[in-house]
Protein backbone atom coordinates (compact mmCIF):
# COMPACT_ATOMS: atom_id res chain seq x y z
CA UNK A 1 0.00 0.00 0.00
CA UNK A 2 2.57 2.45 -0.94
CA UNK A 3 0.22 5.50 -1.23
CA UNK A 4 -0.73 5.58 2.37
CA UNK A 5 1.07 7.85 4.35
CA UNK A 6 0.69 7.56 8.20
CA UNK A 7 -0.97 11.12 9.10
CA UNK A 8 -1.51 11.33 13.08
CA UNK A 9 -2.27 15.04 12.99
CA UNK A 10 -4.99 15.04 10.80
CA UNK A 11 -8.53 15.80 12.24
CA UNK A 12 -11.71 15.14 10.74
CA UNK A 13 -12.33 17.85 8.37
CA UNK A 14 -14.38 20.06 10.44
CA UNK A 15 -15.86 22.96 7.74
CA UNK A 16 -19.42 23.87 8.79
CA UNK A 17 -22.13 22.33 6.29
CA UNK A 18 -24.14 25.10 4.79
CA UNK A 19 -27.90 22.86 3.78
CA UNK A 20 -29.95 25.73 2.22
CA UNK A 21 -33.50 25.86 4.01
CA UNK A 22 -35.23 25.03 0.25
CA UNK A 23 -33.61 21.99 0.11
CA UNK A 24 -36.14 21.05 2.99
CA UNK A 25 -38.68 20.21 -0.13
CA UNK A 26 -36.83 17.40 -1.26
CA UNK A 27 -38.26 15.74 1.83
CA UNK A 28 -41.78 15.95 1.19
CA UNK A 29 -42.02 13.44 -1.42
CA UNK A 30 -40.32 10.89 1.10
CA UNK A 31 -43.25 11.60 3.36
CA UNK A 32 -45.56 11.95 0.88
CA UNK A 33 -45.19 8.34 -0.83
CA UNK A 34 -42.93 6.11 1.47
CA UNK A 35 -45.93 5.23 4.22
CA UNK A 36 -48.37 2.88 2.38
CA UNK A 37 -50.54 2.73 5.28
CA UNK A 38 -51.60 6.21 4.58
CA UNK A 39 -52.50 5.60 1.45
CA UNK A 40 -53.66 1.65 1.08
CA UNK A 41 -57.52 1.67 0.16
CA UNK A 42 -59.57 1.49 -2.98
CA UNK A 43 -61.96 3.95 -2.38
CA UNK A 44 -62.03 7.04 -3.86
CA UNK A 45 -61.79 5.28 -7.27
CA UNK A 46 -60.86 7.98 -10.02
CA UNK A 47 -61.78 6.56 -14.15
CA UNK A 48 -62.28 3.04 -12.46
CA UNK A 49 -57.87 3.25 -10.83
CA UNK A 50 -58.34 2.79 -6.82
CA UNK A 51 -57.09 5.53 -4.86
CA UNK A 52 -53.78 3.26 -4.24
CA UNK A 53 -52.98 3.49 -7.72
CA UNK A 54 -54.05 7.25 -8.34
CA UNK A 55 -52.62 8.37 -5.28
CA UNK A 56 -48.95 7.44 -5.41
CA UNK A 57 -48.91 8.83 -9.35
CA UNK A 58 -50.31 12.05 -8.16
CA UNK A 59 -47.41 12.45 -6.28
CA UNK A 60 -44.80 12.50 -9.19
CA UNK A 61 -46.10 16.10 -10.26
CA UNK A 62 -45.96 16.92 -6.93
CA UNK A 63 -42.57 16.13 -6.36
CA UNK A 64 -41.71 17.57 -10.26
CA UNK A 65 -42.88 20.69 -8.94
CA UNK A 66 -41.34 20.57 -5.27
CA UNK A 67 -37.91 19.36 -6.79
CA UNK A 68 -37.75 21.96 -9.47
CA UNK A 69 -38.88 24.84 -7.22
CA UNK A 70 -35.21 23.49 -4.82
CA UNK A 71 -33.57 23.89 -8.29
CA UNK A 72 -35.06 27.12 -8.71
CA UNK A 73 -34.31 28.55 -4.92
CA UNK A 74 -30.53 27.41 -5.04
CA UNK A 75 -29.77 28.60 -8.16
CA UNK A 76 -26.33 29.88 -8.20
CA UNK A 77 -25.87 28.86 -4.17
CA UNK A 78 -23.51 26.15 -3.73
CA UNK B 1 -25.38 6.99 -19.10
CA UNK B 2 -25.41 6.32 -22.69
CA UNK B 3 -23.86 9.71 -23.18
CA UNK B 4 -20.41 8.29 -24.84
CA UNK B 5 -18.69 11.00 -22.64
CA UNK B 6 -19.57 13.95 -24.84
CA UNK B 7 -21.57 16.53 -22.35
CA UNK B 8 -24.71 17.35 -23.23
CA UNK B 9 -27.22 20.10 -22.46
CA UNK B 10 -30.41 19.55 -20.18
CA UNK B 11 -32.65 18.33 -22.84
CA UNK B 12 -30.86 15.96 -24.88
CA UNK B 13 -29.53 14.71 -21.47
CA UNK B 14 -33.28 14.25 -20.01
CA UNK B 15 -34.15 12.35 -23.37
CA UNK B 16 -31.11 9.95 -23.10
CA UNK B 17 -31.59 9.40 -19.54
CA UNK B 18 -34.82 8.78 -19.72
CA UNK B 19 -34.52 6.32 -22.30
CA UNK B 20 -32.14 4.33 -20.16
CA UNK B 21 -34.89 4.21 -17.67
CA UNK B 22 -36.74 2.00 -19.41
CA UNK B 23 -35.16 -0.84 -19.21
CA UNK B 24 -36.13 -4.64 -18.89
CA UNK B 25 -37.04 -4.18 -15.50
CA UNK B 26 -39.64 -1.85 -16.30
CA UNK B 27 -41.12 -3.45 -19.52
CA UNK B 28 -40.73 -7.05 -18.01
CA UNK B 29 -39.91 -7.29 -14.61
CA UNK B 30 -42.35 -4.65 -12.97
CA UNK B 31 -45.59 -5.57 -15.03
CA UNK B 32 -44.62 -9.68 -14.29
CA UNK B 33 -44.43 -9.10 -10.70
CA UNK B 34 -47.30 -6.98 -10.70
CA UNK B 35 -49.34 -10.05 -12.88
CA UNK B 36 -48.28 -12.61 -10.17
CA UNK B 37 -48.61 -10.47 -6.49
CA UNK B 38 -50.69 -7.41 -7.19
CA UNK B 39 -49.82 -4.00 -5.63
CA UNK B 40 -46.51 -4.77 -4.10
CA UNK B 41 -44.77 -4.82 -7.57
CA UNK B 42 -46.76 -1.54 -7.46
CA UNK B 43 -43.46 0.02 -5.35
CA UNK B 44 -41.35 0.76 -8.23
CA UNK B 45 -43.13 4.38 -8.30
CA UNK B 46 -42.70 5.51 -5.02
CA UNK B 47 -38.86 4.50 -5.84
CA UNK B 48 -38.56 6.00 -8.49
CA UNK B 49 -40.11 9.40 -7.48
CA UNK B 50 -38.15 9.32 -4.04
CA UNK B 51 -34.28 8.58 -5.80
CA UNK B 52 -34.19 12.26 -7.45
CA UNK B 53 -34.87 14.17 -4.27
CA UNK B 54 -32.35 11.87 -2.12
CA UNK B 55 -29.57 11.83 -4.89
CA UNK B 56 -30.23 15.66 -5.69
CA UNK B 57 -27.23 16.72 -3.19
CA UNK B 58 -24.72 14.19 -2.65
CA UNK B 59 -24.70 14.13 -6.56
CA UNK B 60 -23.66 17.57 -6.51
CA UNK B 61 -21.04 17.47 -4.11
CA UNK B 62 -19.72 14.06 -5.82
CA UNK B 63 -19.60 16.25 -8.97
CA UNK B 64 -17.37 19.06 -7.87
CA UNK B 65 -15.00 16.92 -6.06
CA UNK B 66 -14.84 14.02 -9.09
CA UNK B 67 -14.47 16.92 -11.39
CA UNK B 68 -11.58 18.80 -8.99
CA UNK B 69 -9.33 15.22 -8.84
CA UNK B 70 -10.30 13.86 -11.78
CA UNK B 71 -12.07 11.32 -10.19
CA UNK B 72 -14.44 8.65 -12.31
CA UNK B 73 -15.54 5.89 -10.46
CA UNK B 74 -16.56 5.51 -6.73
CA UNK B 75 -13.83 3.78 -5.91
CA UNK B 76 -11.49 6.72 -7.12
CA UNK B 77 -13.30 9.32 -4.96
CA UNK B 78 -13.06 6.75 -1.40
CA UNK B 79 -9.48 6.21 -2.58
CA UNK B 80 -8.38 9.76 -2.39
CA UNK B 81 -10.59 10.74 0.62
CA UNK B 82 -10.46 8.18 2.71
CA UNK B 83 -6.67 7.75 1.35
CA UNK B 84 -7.08 4.09 1.59
CA UNK B 85 -6.60 1.52 -1.04
CA UNK B 86 -8.02 -1.15 0.57
CA UNK B 87 -11.06 0.16 0.69
CA UNK B 88 -10.70 1.56 -3.01
CA UNK B 89 -10.64 -2.17 -4.11
CA UNK B 90 -13.50 -2.99 -1.92
CA UNK B 91 -15.56 -0.59 -3.29
CA UNK B 92 -14.77 -1.19 -7.11
CA UNK B 93 -15.14 -5.04 -6.64
CA UNK B 94 -18.92 -4.19 -4.91
CA UNK B 95 -19.52 -2.10 -8.25
CA UNK B 96 -18.56 -4.92 -10.59
CA UNK B 97 -20.52 -7.87 -8.22
CA UNK B 98 -23.76 -6.00 -7.66
CA UNK B 99 -24.06 -4.85 -11.87
CA UNK B 100 -23.81 -8.60 -12.41
CA UNK B 101 -27.28 -9.68 -11.43
CA UNK B 102 -28.90 -6.12 -12.60
CA UNK B 103 -27.67 -7.07 -16.09
CA UNK B 104 -28.77 -10.68 -15.34
CA UNK B 105 -32.91 -8.87 -15.17
CA UNK B 106 -31.64 -7.22 -18.64
CA UNK B 107 -30.57 -10.75 -20.10
CA UNK B 108 -33.85 -12.37 -18.90
CA UNK B 109 -35.90 -9.46 -20.35
CA UNK B 110 -34.14 -10.48 -24.46
CA UNK B 111 -34.89 -14.04 -23.17
CA UNK B 112 -38.38 -13.25 -22.31
CA UNK B 113 -38.90 -11.73 -25.56
CA UNK B 114 -37.99 -14.56 -27.37
CA UNK B 115 -39.58 -17.34 -25.48
CA UNK B 116 -42.75 -15.38 -26.39
CA UNK B 117 -41.96 -15.54 -30.05
CA UNK B 118 -42.33 -19.21 -29.50
CA UNK B 119 -38.49 -20.29 -29.64
CA UNK B 120 -38.38 -23.04 -26.51
CA UNK B 121 -35.86 -24.77 -24.06
CA UNK B 122 -32.60 -23.41 -23.63
CA UNK B 123 -32.14 -21.34 -26.72
CA UNK B 124 -33.51 -18.23 -25.52
CA UNK B 125 -30.99 -17.48 -22.88
CA UNK B 126 -28.39 -18.45 -24.93
CA UNK B 127 -29.25 -15.71 -27.53
CA UNK B 128 -30.34 -13.11 -25.15
CA UNK B 129 -26.36 -14.24 -23.83
CA UNK B 130 -24.98 -13.90 -27.15
CA UNK B 131 -26.80 -10.80 -28.31
CA UNK B 132 -25.36 -8.88 -25.59
CA UNK B 133 -21.82 -10.22 -25.77
CA UNK B 134 -21.52 -9.63 -29.53
CA UNK B 135 -23.53 -6.10 -29.26
CA UNK B 136 -20.98 -4.67 -26.34
CA UNK B 137 -18.10 -6.16 -27.64
CA UNK B 138 -18.41 -4.57 -31.19
CA UNK B 139 -20.13 -1.26 -30.16
CA UNK B 140 -16.41 -0.82 -27.97
CA UNK B 141 -16.33 0.91 -24.99
CA UNK B 142 -18.69 4.09 -25.53
CA UNK B 143 -22.60 3.86 -26.70
CA UNK B 144 -23.30 5.77 -29.40
CA UNK B 145 -25.30 8.59 -29.42
CA UNK B 146 -27.15 8.08 -32.49
CA UNK B 147 -28.09 4.73 -31.17
CA UNK B 148 -29.60 5.77 -28.07
CA UNK B 149 -31.52 8.22 -29.87
CA UNK B 150 -33.06 5.47 -32.30
CA UNK B 151 -33.30 3.11 -29.25
CA UNK B 152 -35.25 6.05 -27.14
CA UNK B 153 -37.56 6.79 -29.66
CA UNK B 154 -38.90 3.36 -30.20
CA UNK B 155 -39.22 3.17 -26.59
CA UNK B 156 -41.48 6.10 -26.18
CA UNK B 157 -43.34 4.83 -29.14
CA UNK B 158 -44.17 1.64 -27.58
CA UNK B 159 -45.19 2.95 -24.27
CA UNK B 160 -47.49 5.48 -25.35
CA UNK B 161 -48.96 3.17 -27.78
CA UNK B 162 -49.32 0.62 -24.80
CA UNK B 163 -50.65 2.81 -22.12
CA UNK B 164 -53.43 4.08 -24.07
CA UNK B 165 -54.35 1.35 -26.93
CA UNK B 166 -54.21 -1.65 -24.71
CA UNK B 167 -56.54 0.13 -21.98
CA UNK B 168 -59.11 0.96 -24.36
CA UNK B 169 -59.07 -2.06 -25.98
CA UNK B 170 -59.50 -4.02 -22.91
CA UNK B 171 -62.64 -1.55 -21.87
CA UNK B 172 -61.05 0.62 -19.63
CA UNK B 173 -59.28 0.90 -16.15
CA UNK B 174 -62.55 -0.05 -14.72
CA UNK B 175 -62.57 -3.51 -16.19
CA UNK B 176 -58.80 -3.58 -15.95
CA UNK B 177 -58.98 -3.12 -12.09
CA UNK B 178 -62.14 -5.41 -11.42
CA UNK B 179 -60.02 -8.13 -13.10
CA UNK B 180 -56.88 -8.01 -11.07
CA UNK B 181 -59.59 -7.65 -7.98
CA UNK B 182 -60.98 -10.92 -8.56
CA UNK B 183 -58.27 -13.10 -10.18
CA UNK B 184 -55.01 -11.64 -8.09
CA UNK B 185 -56.65 -13.81 -4.70
CA UNK B 186 -56.68 -16.85 -6.62
CA UNK B 187 -52.87 -17.03 -7.46
CA UNK B 188 -50.35 -19.02 -5.56
CA UNK B 189 -48.89 -15.50 -4.07
CA UNK B 190 -52.56 -14.28 -2.56
CA UNK B 191 -52.36 -11.16 -4.15
CA UNK B 192 -54.36 -8.24 -3.68
CA UNK B 193 -54.89 -4.57 -5.35
CA UNK B 194 -54.01 -2.99 -2.49
CA UNK B 195 -51.41 -4.36 -0.08
CA UNK B 196 -52.23 -6.76 3.04
CA UNK B 197 -50.87 -5.53 6.45
CA UNK B 198 -47.91 -7.53 6.57
CA UNK B 199 -46.83 -6.09 2.90
CA UNK B 200 -46.04 -2.40 4.46
CA UNK B 201 -42.70 -2.87 5.76
CA UNK B 202 -41.80 -5.11 2.55
CA UNK B 203 -42.82 -1.88 0.14
CA UNK B 204 -41.34 1.29 2.64
CA UNK B 205 -37.87 -0.65 2.14
CA UNK B 206 -37.98 -1.82 -1.50
CA UNK B 207 -38.99 1.79 -2.60
CA UNK B 208 -36.30 3.51 -0.17
CA UNK B 209 -33.73 0.81 -0.52
CA UNK B 210 -33.91 0.86 -4.34
CA UNK B 211 -33.62 4.56 -4.68
CA UNK B 212 -30.81 5.09 -2.29
CA UNK B 213 -29.19 1.81 -4.46
CA UNK B 214 -29.27 3.18 -7.83
CA UNK B 215 -26.78 6.01 -8.00
CA UNK B 216 -24.03 3.89 -6.53
CA UNK B 217 -24.07 1.49 -9.36
CA UNK B 218 -20.62 2.37 -11.62
CA UNK B 219 -22.92 2.98 -14.54
CA UNK B 220 -25.22 5.56 -12.83
CA UNK B 221 -21.42 7.50 -11.17
CA UNK B 222 -20.37 7.44 -14.93
CA UNK B 223 -24.09 9.82 -16.17
CA UNK B 224 -24.03 11.82 -13.15
CA UNK B 225 -20.21 12.89 -13.92
CA UNK B 226 -21.05 13.42 -17.50
CA UNK B 227 -23.06 15.32 -16.39
CA UNK B 228 -21.91 19.24 -17.68
CA UNK B 229 -22.03 21.36 -14.52
CA UNK B 230 -24.09 21.00 -11.07
CA UNK B 231 -26.60 22.95 -12.65
CA UNK B 232 -27.64 20.43 -15.38
CA UNK B 233 -27.38 18.16 -12.42
CA UNK B 234 -29.93 20.16 -10.46
CA UNK B 235 -32.30 20.43 -13.29
CA UNK B 236 -32.07 16.89 -14.72
CA UNK B 237 -33.08 15.34 -11.46
CA UNK B 238 -36.05 17.79 -10.93
CA UNK B 239 -37.19 16.67 -14.08
CA UNK B 240 -36.75 13.24 -14.23
CA UNK B 241 -39.52 11.95 -12.07
CA UNK B 242 -41.88 12.82 -15.22
CA UNK B 243 -40.90 9.44 -16.23
CA UNK B 244 -42.01 7.78 -13.63
CA UNK B 245 -45.29 8.42 -14.21
CA UNK B 246 -45.06 6.37 -17.18
CA UNK B 247 -43.67 3.89 -15.30
CA UNK B 248 -46.76 3.98 -13.39
CA UNK B 249 -48.56 3.03 -16.60
CA UNK B 250 -45.98 0.07 -17.52
CA UNK B 251 -46.60 -1.48 -14.13
CA UNK B 252 -50.32 -2.29 -14.86
CA UNK B 253 -49.33 -3.51 -17.98
CA UNK B 254 -49.53 -6.79 -15.70
CA UNK B 255 -52.92 -5.97 -14.67
CA UNK B 256 -53.82 -5.64 -18.42
CA UNK B 257 -52.66 -8.96 -19.11
CA UNK B 258 -54.82 -10.17 -16.16
CA UNK B 259 -57.73 -8.83 -17.90
CA UNK B 260 -56.90 -10.10 -21.24
CA UNK B 261 -56.27 -13.35 -19.85
CA UNK B 262 -52.67 -14.06 -20.91
CA UNK B 263 -51.21 -16.91 -20.67
CA UNK B 264 -47.33 -16.81 -20.29
CA UNK B 265 -45.21 -18.67 -22.61
CA UNK B 266 -43.59 -20.95 -21.53
CA UNK B 267 -40.02 -21.07 -19.94
CA UNK B 268 -36.60 -23.21 -20.11
CA UNK B 269 -37.98 -25.32 -17.55
CA UNK B 270 -41.02 -26.07 -18.93
CA UNK B 271 -43.43 -24.51 -16.93
CA UNK B 272 -44.85 -21.12 -18.15
CA UNK B 273 -42.52 -17.89 -17.26
CA UNK B 274 -44.42 -15.14 -16.18
CA UNK B 275 -41.40 -12.79 -17.24
CA UNK B 276 -42.84 -13.36 -20.74
CA UNK B 277 -46.61 -11.92 -19.78
CA UNK B 278 -46.15 -7.95 -21.51
CA UNK B 279 -44.71 -9.66 -24.75
CA UNK B 280 -46.97 -12.54 -25.37
CA UNK B 281 -49.71 -8.96 -24.18
CA UNK B 282 -48.44 -7.08 -27.00
CA UNK B 283 -48.43 -9.81 -29.62
CA UNK B 284 -52.31 -11.12 -28.28
CA UNK B 285 -53.46 -7.01 -28.28
CA UNK B 286 -51.18 -5.31 -31.28
CA UNK B 287 -51.43 -6.12 -35.22
CA UNK B 288 -48.75 -8.43 -36.13
CA UNK B 289 -46.53 -5.63 -37.36
CA UNK B 290 -46.38 -2.95 -34.27
CA UNK B 291 -46.15 -6.58 -32.07
CA UNK B 292 -43.72 -6.90 -33.83
CA UNK B 293 -41.78 -3.26 -33.08
CA UNK B 294 -43.05 -3.54 -29.66
CA UNK B 295 -40.88 -6.43 -29.09
CA UNK B 296 -37.65 -5.29 -30.83
CA UNK B 297 -38.20 -2.36 -28.44
CA UNK B 298 -38.25 -4.56 -25.65
CA UNK B 299 -35.03 -6.38 -26.50
CA UNK B 300 -33.37 -3.26 -27.71
CA UNK B 301 -34.43 -1.66 -24.04
CA UNK B 302 -32.72 -4.35 -22.14
CA UNK B 303 -29.55 -4.47 -24.57
CA UNK B 304 -28.60 -0.96 -24.32
CA UNK B 305 -28.33 -0.45 -20.94
CA UNK B 306 -26.92 -4.10 -20.22
CA UNK B 307 -24.23 -3.18 -22.09
CA UNK B 308 -23.74 0.80 -20.42
CA UNK B 309 -23.69 -1.64 -17.13
CA UNK B 310 -21.12 -4.06 -18.04
CA UNK B 311 -18.60 -1.05 -19.64
CA UNK B 312 -19.09 0.98 -16.81
CA UNK B 313 -18.03 -2.07 -14.19
CA UNK B 314 -15.23 -3.19 -16.87
CA UNK B 315 -13.57 0.58 -16.53
CA UNK B 316 -14.20 0.46 -12.74
CA UNK B 317 -11.88 -2.74 -13.14
CA UNK B 318 -9.48 -1.25 -15.41
CA UNK B 319 -8.84 1.98 -13.42
CA UNK B 320 -9.15 1.02 -9.94
CA UNK B 321 -7.63 -2.56 -10.03
CA UNK B 322 -5.83 -3.74 -12.72
CA UNK B 323 -4.15 -0.47 -13.85
CA UNK B 324 -2.98 0.44 -9.83
CA UNK B 325 -2.13 -3.26 -8.93
CA UNK B 326 -2.05 -5.72 -11.61
CA UNK B 327 -0.16 -3.46 -14.40
CA UNK B 328 0.78 -0.15 -13.52
CA UNK B 329 2.59 0.43 -17.24
CA UNK B 330 -0.43 -1.09 -19.35
CA UNK B 331 -0.71 0.69 -22.84
CA UNK B 332 -3.44 2.24 -23.92
CA UNK B 333 -4.64 -0.25 -26.36
CA UNK B 334 -3.78 -3.07 -23.54
CA UNK B 335 -5.86 -1.14 -21.45
CA UNK B 336 -9.38 -1.28 -23.65
CA UNK B 337 -8.65 -5.01 -24.48
CA UNK B 338 -8.70 -5.61 -20.70
CA UNK B 339 -11.75 -3.09 -20.28
CA UNK B 340 -13.56 -5.64 -23.25
CA UNK B 341 -12.85 -8.93 -21.98
CA UNK B 342 -13.76 -7.88 -18.10
CA UNK B 343 -17.12 -6.34 -19.72
CA UNK B 344 -17.99 -10.05 -21.14
CA UNK B 345 -16.82 -11.94 -17.74
CA UNK B 346 -19.05 -9.15 -15.85
CA UNK B 347 -21.85 -10.95 -18.70
CA UNK B 348 -20.85 -14.16 -18.06
CA UNK B 349 -21.03 -13.71 -14.26
CA UNK B 350 -24.84 -12.31 -15.23
CA UNK B 351 -25.29 -15.43 -17.17
CA UNK B 352 -24.15 -17.63 -14.19
CA UNK B 353 -26.11 -15.73 -11.77
CA UNK B 354 -29.59 -16.74 -14.07
CA UNK B 355 -28.51 -20.28 -13.80
CA UNK B 356 -27.69 -21.07 -10.31
CA UNK B 357 -29.85 -18.27 -8.55
CA UNK B 358 -33.39 -19.48 -8.45
CA UNK B 359 -35.00 -16.23 -7.52
CA UNK B 360 -39.07 -16.20 -7.73
CA UNK B 361 -39.15 -13.22 -9.87
CA UNK B 362 -36.92 -11.87 -12.37
CA UNK B 363 -37.35 -8.08 -10.23
CA UNK B 364 -35.70 -9.99 -7.54
CA UNK B 365 -31.91 -10.03 -9.23
CA UNK B 366 -31.89 -6.00 -9.45
CA UNK B 367 -33.13 -6.13 -5.81
CA UNK B 368 -29.85 -8.27 -4.46
CA UNK B 369 -28.01 -6.11 -6.90
CA UNK B 370 -29.00 -3.50 -4.54
CA UNK B 371 -27.81 -4.82 -1.85
CA UNK B 372 -24.78 -5.49 -2.76
CA UNK B 373 -23.83 -1.80 -3.93
CA UNK B 374 -25.83 -0.03 -0.95
CA UNK B 375 -23.40 -1.25 0.76
CA UNK B 376 -20.63 1.34 -0.07
CA UNK B 377 -22.80 3.96 0.84
CA UNK B 378 -21.51 4.55 4.07
CA UNK B 379 -17.83 5.18 2.33
CA UNK B 380 -19.16 6.95 -0.49
CA UNK B 381 -22.19 9.21 0.37
CA UNK B 382 -20.67 9.72 4.27
CA UNK B 383 -17.81 10.66 2.79
CA UNK B 384 -19.20 13.02 0.44
CA UNK B 385 -20.07 15.02 4.11
CA UNK B 386 -17.34 13.93 6.92
CA UNK B 387 -14.33 12.43 7.66
CA UNK B 388 -14.88 11.82 10.81
CA UNK B 389 -15.28 7.90 9.80
CA UNK B 390 -12.12 5.46 10.37
CA UNK B 391 -10.99 3.96 6.86
CA UNK B 392 -10.75 0.91 8.61
CA UNK B 393 -14.14 1.34 10.77
CA UNK B 394 -15.71 2.08 7.03
CA UNK B 395 -13.96 -1.32 5.82
CA UNK B 396 -14.86 -3.33 8.48
CA UNK B 397 -18.31 -2.07 8.49
CA UNK B 398 -18.71 -3.12 4.64
CA UNK B 399 -17.51 -6.49 5.02
CA UNK B 400 -20.03 -6.73 7.73
CA UNK B 401 -22.99 -5.13 5.70
CA UNK B 402 -21.48 -7.94 3.01
CA UNK B 403 -21.81 -10.94 4.90
CA UNK B 404 -24.98 -10.36 6.83
CA UNK B 405 -26.67 -9.62 3.63
CA UNK B 406 -25.75 -13.07 2.20
CA UNK B 407 -25.93 -14.65 5.14
CA UNK B 408 -29.93 -13.49 5.20
CA UNK B 409 -30.63 -14.06 1.32
CA UNK B 410 -29.66 -17.30 1.82
CA UNK B 411 -32.75 -17.67 4.15
CA UNK B 412 -34.97 -16.61 1.31
CA UNK B 413 -37.00 -19.05 -0.05
CA UNK B 414 -38.78 -19.48 -3.19
CA UNK B 415 -41.77 -20.81 -2.96
CA UNK B 416 -42.93 -21.46 -6.31
CA UNK B 417 -39.96 -23.93 -7.13
CA UNK B 418 -39.33 -24.99 -3.44
CA UNK B 419 -35.69 -23.68 -3.50
CA UNK B 420 -34.75 -22.55 0.10
CA UNK B 421 -31.62 -20.25 -0.39
CA UNK B 422 -31.62 -16.85 -2.62
CA UNK B 423 -35.00 -16.91 -3.58
CA UNK B 424 -36.15 -13.42 -3.15
CA UNK B 425 -34.85 -10.10 -1.70
CA UNK B 426 -37.08 -9.43 1.15
CA UNK B 427 -36.38 -11.52 4.74
CA UNK B 428 -38.81 -12.88 7.17
CA UNK B 429 -39.20 -11.00 10.59
CA UNK B 430 -40.32 -14.35 11.64
CA UNK B 431 -36.63 -15.24 11.60
CA UNK B 432 -36.72 -13.40 14.61
CA UNK B 433 -39.08 -14.65 16.63
CA UNK B 434 -41.95 -12.44 15.76
CA UNK B 435 -44.94 -13.89 15.01
CA UNK B 436 -45.65 -12.15 11.53
CA UNK B 437 -45.55 -12.88 7.84
CA UNK B 438 -44.08 -9.16 7.38
CA UNK B 439 -40.66 -9.25 5.03
CA UNK B 440 -38.28 -6.53 4.99
CA UNK B 441 -36.12 -5.50 2.19
CA UNK B 442 -32.72 -7.30 3.28
CA UNK B 443 -30.59 -4.07 2.21
CA UNK B 444 -32.06 -1.47 4.79
CA UNK B 445 -31.16 -3.73 8.22
CA UNK B 446 -27.98 -4.80 6.69
CA UNK B 447 -27.21 -0.90 5.77
CA UNK B 448 -27.70 0.27 9.15
CA UNK B 449 -25.74 -2.77 10.81
CA UNK B 450 -22.94 -1.50 8.55
CA UNK B 451 -23.02 2.18 9.72
CA UNK B 452 -23.72 1.07 13.07
CA UNK B 453 -20.23 -1.13 12.80
CA UNK B 454 -18.59 1.90 11.35
CA UNK B 455 -19.66 4.42 13.79
CA UNK B 456 -18.75 2.60 17.20
CA UNK B 457 -15.35 0.98 15.43
CA UNK B 458 -13.89 4.71 14.53
CA UNK B 459 -13.23 6.11 17.94
CA UNK B 460 -11.72 2.54 18.61
CA UNK B 461 -9.38 2.91 15.96
CA UNK B 462 -8.82 6.78 17.22
CA UNK B 463 -4.83 5.63 17.77
CA UNK B 464 -4.72 3.62 14.17
CA UNK B 465 -2.81 5.85 11.40
CA UNK B 466 -5.52 7.68 9.33
CA UNK B 467 -5.54 7.96 5.66
CA UNK B 468 -4.32 11.10 3.72
CA UNK B 469 -7.18 12.92 2.57
CA UNK B 470 -6.63 15.14 -0.62
CA UNK B 471 -9.91 16.89 -0.60
CA UNK B 472 -10.63 20.18 0.29
CA UNK B 473 -14.11 21.51 1.35
CA UNK B 474 -14.12 23.80 -0.83
CA UNK B 475 -13.72 21.13 -3.39
CA UNK B 476 -17.32 19.65 -2.99
CA UNK B 477 -19.37 22.98 -4.35
CA UNK B 478 -16.68 23.67 -7.20
CA UNK B 479 -18.87 24.34 -10.30
CA UNK B 480 -17.86 24.01 -14.06
CA UNK B 481 -16.27 27.10 -15.49
CA UNK B 482 -14.24 27.65 -11.96
CA UNK B 483 -10.58 27.21 -11.95
CA UNK B 484 -9.25 23.33 -11.06
CA UNK B 485 -12.39 21.65 -12.89
CA UNK B 486 -11.39 20.24 -15.56
CA UNK B 487 -13.80 17.72 -17.80
CA UNK B 488 -13.29 14.35 -16.77
CA UNK B 489 -13.19 11.57 -19.36
CA UNK B 490 -16.11 9.57 -18.17
CA UNK B 491 -17.86 6.73 -20.31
Amino acid sequence: MSTEKPVHDERPNRARLIVHPANALLLIPLIGTLIPMFYNRVHPTIGGMPFFYWYQLVWIPISVALTYLAYRLTRGVR
Amino acid sequence: MGTGGRKFGTWVTWFLVGGDLYTAYTFVAVPALMFASGALGFFAVPYTIVVYPLVFLPALRLWSVAHRHGYVTAADFVRGRHGSNALGVAIALTGIVATMPYIALQMVGIQAVVEAIGIKGHWPLVIAFVVLAAYTYSSGLRAPALIAFVKDSLIYLVILVAVIYVPIKLGGYDKIFQAAASVLPTKPNKGSITLHDTQYLAYSTLALGSALALFLYPHAITGVLASRSRETIKKNMSMLPAYSLMLGFLALLGYMAIAAKITPAMGANGKADSNTIVPVLFDHEFPSWFAGIAMGAIAIGALVPAAIMSIAAANTFTRDIYRPYLRPNASAGEEVLVSKIVSLVVKFGALLVILFINVQFALDFQLIGGIIIIQILPAVVFGLYTRWFHRWALLVGWAVGIVTSLWMLWYVPNPATNHKHFGGATWALSHLGFDTKATIWVGIPTLLLNALVAAVLTPLFARLPRGHDETRPEDFHAEAGEPGVAPIPVG
